[in-house]
């Protein structure tokens, strides 16, 4: 098995400043936005984006939720073993708001499709958009692209990236894994 | 990942710790989708569960179809007063038949003790036992322990007394296995007549005073007195079954501690518990009915998985 830096934590973090900056020129105020993080990878990237569009763009009031998406998968009772859950937390509704997911890695595009239809359960989205930290191009089974991307990786499936979070893994750094 | 070490949940005794922690993990999250505006998940589409109901229920009946149907299973219903039962078939061939029609899960309750064991050994399906005579009632038994824990925080070592007909009650057996697989104590109490012989070699407690028993407990459990199932006189009359045996406001005010008071439903206003108890904010009654929802739903997801 070897593995390689994709991205360090110095490259994160000045990608992490341009997708809030184009977060912000989209949303302004953010007054209709809310963000939402897909479980589990997602979470880390939107608590992360959401401290930094409060501390250092002075967007406050900013409503972040996080969204499970394991009971709307296509593949339960095709992997073996029960999909274990995470949990949601979305305490406000989505009518009539902008909902931007968020999610680390945008691989096949099943995650998405899932959390497109376990949305509805909170309400009808004005729109819905998605950021995603790892785009790995190519690897798409379904029509589904992202409207932020932190970085396009070409990336041959028996390859697989790896997120660390600091909040998590004590570091923060993207690794390309050859299995 | 974690899954049930069993195919079928027949009862309580052939589950172990682990499991009952994985369906309550799994409970919190279903907890949270039946709280959302809408309280449905696309998780078993394809699944198709059969309800045999040999004995009348409505409330297992209902939140076992609201779990169904909130997981997205096609569901039929069957309840023995308006089937072939009566023209003589037996338990197989009327689950052979249902089967036929692909039916991935049976969720069954039958007035004979066992019952659900000798599906499982006899047809090709996942099996939920929702009720078996006066042996096993699980699902009843992870409702209310689910209950204790989002109470309390921990069923692991708080009292728990079980009050009334211990004798013909499964959600009584049930009960003592699943406190005792977690580590809670347990006494029962009751009038003698209605307490079985043998209880006290799965090591429970026996206590005849109510009053002894409620001091010492953390929560009571109120059974119904069942009197569909009582054939001869167990105790003199409803009214001094209610003297001895029946909780009342003026009983809990006394204690030094608030316990928790649980009912497994339908209640009998004014025998086993009186009114103001059965609504006082000691009562989780109704959070018993809520969690139960919630739990059938975990239970049926988790075997569902495992249906290949």
């Amino acid at each position: 098995m070897s593995q390689k830096v994709l991205l360090s934590s110095k490259e994160i973090n000045v990608i992490l400043h341009r997708l809030a900056c184009q977060l912000i020129e989209n949303h302004l105020d953010f007054n209709d936005t809310v963000l939402v993080g897909i479980q589990q990878g997602g979470v880390f990237l939107a608590d992360r984006l959401a401290k930094m569009l409060s501390e250092m763009y002075d967007i406050h009031n900013l409503k972040v939720g996080y969204l499970d998406i394991t009971f709307y998968r296509d593949d339960f009772r095709r992997s073996g073993k029960p999909l274990e859950a995470n949990s949601t937390k979305i305490d406000f509704l989505v009518d009539d708001k902008n909902v931007v997911f968020i999610d680390d890695v945008l691989y096949t595009g099943r995650s998405i499709r899932a959390a497109l239809t376990a949305i509805q359960s909170f309400g009808r989205p004005k729109n819905v958009e998605l950021l995603t930290l790892i785009d790995r191009r190519f690897s798409r089974h379904l029509p589904i692209q992202p409207t932020y991307r932190g970085r396009q990786v070409d990336v041959i499936n028996q390859e697989k990236v790896i997120v660390h979070w600091e909040e998590n893994n004590g570091e923060d750094a993207i690794y390309l894994v050859n299995r | 990942m974690s899954e049930l070490s069993v195919p079928h949940l027949l009862g309580i005794k052939y589950i172990n710790e682990a499991d009952i922690q994985l369906i309550f993990e799994t409970a919190d999250h279903f907890k949270e989708v039946i709280n959302r505006p809408i309280k449905k998940v696309p998780s078993l589409r394809d699944i198709t569960i059969a309800n045999l109901f040999f004995e009348n229920s409505t409330r297992t009946r209902l939140s076992f179809e609201l779990a169904e149907k909130r997981l997205s299973a096609d569901v039929v219903n069957f309840s023995a007063a308006q089937s072939s039962v009566k023209k003589g078939e037996t338990l197989i061939d009327t689950v052979n038949n249902i089967l036929s029609m692909k039916v991935d899960m049976v969720v069954m309750r039958h007035p004979n003790p066992g019952a659900g064991v000798f599906l499982s050994k006899n047809v090709k399906a996942s099996i939920v036992n929702a009720g078996d005579g006066a042996h096993e009632h699980p699902t009843q038994a992870l409702l209310d322990s689910y209950s204790i824990r989002e109470k309390l925080g921990d069923v692991a070592g708080k009292n728990v007394v079980i009050v009334g007909d211990i004798l013909h009650s499964r959600v009584a057996l049930s009960n003592i296995y699943a406190l005792q697989l977690q580590g809670a104590n347990v006494k029962v109490c009751g009038p003698k007549t209605l307490i079985p012989k043998y209880i006290t070699s799965l090591g429970v407690e026996v206590e005849t005073n109510l009053q002894k028993a409620i001091e010492w407990c953390d929560v009571a459990n109120m059974l119904r007195i069942q009197n569909e199932r009582l054939d001869i006189s167990y105790f003199p009359s409803t009214r001094e079954y209610v003297q001895q045996y029946g909780l009342t406001k003026a009983m809990l005010d006394r204690l030094d501690k608030k316990i928790v008071v649980m009912h497994p439903g339908p209640i009998n206003r004014g025998v086993e518990i009186t009114s103001d108890v059965a609504d006082s904010e000691q009562a989780i009654i109704l959070d018993q009915v809520e969690n139960g929802v919630a739990i059938r739903m975990a239970v049926i997801y988790l075997l569902a998985s495992k249906i290949k």
